[in-house]
């Protein structure tokens, strides 16, 4: 099986090696460009698919593909340690589909000094890959930042309105994240006299001799709050709205969907089985934050008229959904905010995708300015229901999302059963805001000012070239809803060798 | 050089020990002489020269450096002592002084100054930063210190048709003054207490430092030895810019010429540390005091370098103070290299990659063509990336590598660092120095908005106003070289660390 480990690594490199190609072709003309950058994001994808289709679902709790490599920090016991297993192979495989989606999109945009732009997106790309293979928790967080630093530059450069603000924001709100679930993961790392870093050995370390209580109640609340703020946990999450309306969509979309859910695989992978009562002691943090998240973010969201920041509300919103889920902490309940934060990637990055696609049509976000987009773009309104449809979690047509949600919420009952109205008043919600955007976009008659702007710019429907990343995340999110095993077998046997998981389990 | 050697050195007071220093010595010398020899028309080869020199010192030092098995002892009557991280830092001012240079051929070349005084008394300096970092003696030191220090006093007033040159020659002298005056008063004071005879061992040589560690450890109540300790780290304290010593940085960094500014920023603060951690050894019977008294510098000096750089728009005070707040985050590695003693490499990995980091940043500034580089601002850096994208690239780079942003070396050094305080239970100065670290990325990342985010200036409409020089015209081989070796450098180390953590954790 290690036989394979290789492709892990190259998964990795590929797009960084391929980073700096980008800029080497640069004087080549625009199709060298896209053809050097896509093949970067093509990589990834096909090894992670290879990898996906090797992967044993009965090596239980251990990690497949295993490879280390000192980087010469064996002073404090870090080395570079790939793997993976159940939990981090199906975002591994989400990271890989997402970024080729944002990848193709960006290839063919008209932003300025495009070569540099796919450099960023490339860097960000391995940074990305680099999260969910990692076993090491220092190289965790290291290609976390990796992935981050782009975005910042995309932001500030490439984005769009209050750019300069909204990068700077970005910057510090997620640098003290970034540096408070530091400051933890070093906690633990000194604590558990295991003098390693690697979260194997870590794990055997504290399951023979388990911190103090104290230790873990601290740790964890660094942990919690730093990952929560990278997250966008209520009251946390002001940079995420400002950010994503800001971002350039096919940096949003990789940060949307990717990274943002790096703070929940840390608590899942990382947090929680490391520190297993000190979750006990933040479980009612827990809970009301995500509240917080669910319901106020959720009548933000209904409040908003701009599309864009919809989506970025919404998506905020939803992370409530992935917390309660983990505060429940039982297999079901874990199990199913991992296939959340594979549906939830897909969706919001297909929602931004069209949510762009949207704007170049009708030259504005504002909700109240469009109109009757369907009649003129039949394909693209296709999609966006099927996107809002998704994301509002609804069963019908076979979407992933359904199937994380519907795990949660069962998990969420066991756990607090009351907990269930705040969770079906959510739903409502979202099914209000959602819907209501479909309606206002793409039916009824077409505003003045949507007429005014067709005079200057015709209004088409999709695009191939659009319609293909949009097809890469849909087909994507429909195979996962109609064949769920595919990810929920592996899953189940890695959470279920998980003791904290496990044992809690009715 | 096989470890007999050293032990042979060691005993006959050999000068092959201090081989590097007497080198520069003699190139300083000879380039003073070629001035003379050579035709007027040939002066310009006489930096390069120097630098070459310097290059040659520097390979000599890289490869004398032991890696593995190395000798270390005495010399020259206990004066000297030889250690692997003496040899470090050695090579750490020798690669800041060979960039100092490089600045210098940048910078002189615009004015009408005599040129090679200033790297003649460049090399004086690095020798003498060179023997203080091996100084196992106060004389040492303090002869040591003095001779860099008054060499500092003529280089930071070097533009003597500058007012704003003299005016920081002029503070520097006096606060300069003052702090050797509070270090010898220090090291007076630790003399009477360490050769009293009523005292338990007590010795005829108490400012060696092995029997003056000897000593505090049997008297570590005692008055005398406590005050001169205080006083002998705050003499180090302004040395590094620690707080409450750190006033006079951002007048001297922003009237210095840029080298100057470089050199203080770079092997200045390097000699503080050097001087530091082998009076931590020493002082360590004391660290009762010495700890919560250093804990409580470094808490200071981060907060203020952090805090008053936030308001800052010039570019060398934005540096200077920055400067502080990596002291503040050197220090906290000082503190815990008491108790924990992998901390030291943290320390030296964390300089080298300040040196990387700062090379960038320094030689971009010294590109930006501005007539009075006393007044180069944030505005100055507008549209750089556009302008000239390898000077960009290496504003970004060197600024983030400051900043701690990973995957640069900075983010090491500083991980390093995090490790050993947490190591040595240090939580609330890890608490200071997270505030630090996410504070200094506001002004981090405002130089490096105005070089890359479009901004829109004023429109001088004035006809007469001069053409502005492109940034990076003046850009020459050298200097390719070492910004290119400079950023290589801080990407690499950020992704491999090997070569320098086995070669720092080497001896």
């Amino acid at each position: 099986m290690n036989d394979f480990a290789s492709l892990v690594q190259y998964s990795i490199a590929a797009p960084l090696v391929i980073a700096f190609l980008t800029l080497f072709v640069r004087n080549w003309g625009r199709p060298a460009i896209q053809i050097v950058s896509v093949t970067g994001f093509a990589l990834p994808l096909i090894f992670a698919l290879f990898l996906w289709g090797l992967y044993d679902p009965s090596t239980p709790g251990g990690y497949a593909f295993v490879s280390k490599m000192d980087t010469g920090l064996s002073m404090i016991g870090v080395s570079l340690h790939l793997g993976l297993n159940g939990v981090s192979l199906p975002l591994f495989v989400m990271a890989s589909v997402v970024g080729l989606a944002a990848g193709l999109y960006a290839a063919q945009s008209k932003a300025e000094n495009v070569h540099r732009y796919l450099f960023c997106l490339l860097v960000m790309q391995s940074g990305l890959m680099g999260v969910f293979a990692s076993i090491d928790i220092f190289f965790f967080y290291f290609f976390h930042e990796l992935a981050l630093i782009p975005t910042f530059v995309m932001v500030g450069v490439w984005g769009g309105r209050d750019r300069s603000y909204a990068a700077m924001k970005m910057t510090i709100y997620l640098t003290l994240g970034a540096m408070l679930s530091l400051v933890g993961l070093i906690l633990i790392y000194v604590k558990s006299g295991a003098e390693s870093f690697d979260l194997i050995e870590l794990k055997a370390h504290l399951a023979a001799a388990p911190l103090a209580d104290s230790i873990q109640n601290y740790a964890f609340g660094l942990l919690l709050f730093g990952f929560g703020i990278l997250v966008s946990l209520w009251p946390l999450h002001t940079w995420a709205p400002l950010g994503y309306g800001a971002a350039p969509s096919s940096a949003a979309m990789l940060h949307a969907g990717v990274l943002k859910k790096f703070g929940l695989y840390g608590l899942i992978q990382v947090a929680i089985p490391l520190l297993p009562d000190g979750i006990g002691q933040w479980e009612n943090w827990i809970v009301w934050l995500a509240l917080g998240n669910v319901l106020v973010i959720g009548f933000v969201a209904m409040a908003q008229r701009d599309l864009k920041q919809m989506i970025g509300y919404s998506s905020v919103m939803h992370m409530g959904y992935a917390f309660l889920g983990i505060a429940a902490m039982s297999v079901l309940g874990v199990g199913g905010v991992v296939i959340m934060m594979v549906a939830h990637g897909l969706t919001v990055a297909l929602l931004f995708l069209l949510s762009t696609m949207i704007h170049h049509r009708t030259q504005t976000f504002e909700m109240d300015e469009m109109g009757g987009l369907a009649k003129k773009a039949p394909v693209l309104s296709a999609f966006f229901v099927c996107a809002m449809m998704a994301s509002i979690g609804l069963p019908g047509p076979g979407l992933a999302n359904f199937w994380g949600e519907l795990s949660i919420f069962l998990a969420v009952y066991d756990f607090r059963s009351g907990l269930i109205y705040a969770i079906v008043l959510g739903i409502v919600i979202s099914a209000i805001y959602g819907l209501r955007a479909i309606a206002k976009v793409f039916f009824g008659e077409e505003t003045d000012e949507f007429k005014e702007s067709q005079k200057e710019v015709p209004v088409t429907d999709m695009t191939w070239a659009e319609r293909v990343p949009a097809l890469i995340l849909i087909i994507a999110l429909f195979f996962i809803g109609f064949f769920p095993k595919t990810v929920t077998n592996s899953l189940n046997d890695s959470l279920n060798s998980e003791p904290v998981y496990a044992q809690t389990e009715n | 050089m096989s470890p007999e050697f050293y032990q042979k050195i060691a005993e006959t007071n050999q000068w092959g020990a201090i081989a590097p220093e007497l080198a520069l010595g003699i190139l300083a010398l000879s380039l003073l002489l070629l001035e003379i020899i050579l035709p007027k028309v040939a002066h310009g080869a006489i930096p390069r020269i120097a630098i070459l020199g310097q290059l040659a010192i520097l390979v000599y030092a890289i490869a004398n450096s032991c890696s593995g098995a190395c000798v270390t002892g005495e010399a020259f009557g206990g004066m000297l002592f030889f250690d692997a991280t003496g040899e470090l830092f050695r090579v750490f001012f020798l690669g800041s002084s060979v960039f100092v240079s490089y600045l210098g051929m940048v910078s002189l070349e615009k004015k009408t100054l005599p040129q090679v005084e200033y790297y003649h008394i460049l090399l004086v300096v690095t020798a003498a930063l060179m023997l203080l970092a091996q100084a196992n003696h106060f004389v040492m030191l303090f002869v040591a210190l003095e001779a860099a220090t008054v060499g500092f006093y003529i280089l930071v007033s070097y533009f003597r048709h500058s007012v704003v040159s003299l005016e920081a020659g002029l503070k520097y002298l006096i606060m300069g003054a003052l702090s050797s005056a509070i270090l010898l008063f220090g090291i007076v004071l630790l003399y009477g207490a360490g050769s009293n005879p009523a005292l338990e061992a007590s010795s005829r040589d108490p400012l060696n430092f092995g029997n003056l560690e000897i000593f505090l450890a049997a008297n570590s109540g005692d008055m005398l030895g406590l005050l001169g300790m205080l006083l002998v780290i705050s003499g180090v304290a302004f040395k590094v810019g620690a707080f409450p010593f750190q006033i006079w940085i951002p007048d001297v960094y922003q009237g210095a010429p840029i080298p100057t500014t470089a050199l203080l920023a770079i092997a200045s603060k390097g000699a503080g540390f050097a001087m530091l951690l082998s009076l931590v050894q020493v002082f360590s019977p004391l660290s009762d005091w010495l700890v919560p008294l250093l804990s409580a510098l470094a808490v200071l000096t981060i907060l203020f370098g952090n805090f008053a750089a936030l308001t800052q728009r010039n570019l060398k005070r934005v540096i200077g103070l920055s400067g502080v707040s990596h002291a503040g985050f050197l220090l906290i590695g000082v503190v815990a290299a008491t108790k924990v003693e992998w901390a030291t490499t943290a320390v030296m990995f964390y300089l080298f990659a300040y040196l990387l980091a700062s090379i960038a940043v320094f030689a971009v500034f010294a590109h930006l063509e501005k007539e009075d580089d006393s007044e180069i601002s944030l505005d100055d850096l507008g549209d750089l990336a556009k302008k000239n994208g390898f000077l960009g690239m290496a504003l970004a780079i060197g600024i983030g590598s400051l900043a701690g942003i990973p995957p640069l070396a900075g983010f090491i050094g500083k991980m390093l660092i995090f490790v050993a305080a947490l190591e040595a239970e240090l939580y609330g100065l890890m608490a200071v120095a997270v505030v630090g670290a996410v504070v200094s990325i506001y002004y981090y990342f405002g130089i490096l908005k105005s070089a890359f985010f479009e901004v829109w200036h004023f429109q001088d409409d004035d006809e007469d106003a001069p053409e502005e020089a492109e940034p990076g015209a003046s850009l020459q081989f050298f200097g390719k070289v070492a910004i290119l070796a400079a950023v290589a450098g801080t990407l690499i180390l950020g992704f491999y660390q090997s070569p320098l953590s086995s070669w720092l954790s080497g001896g």
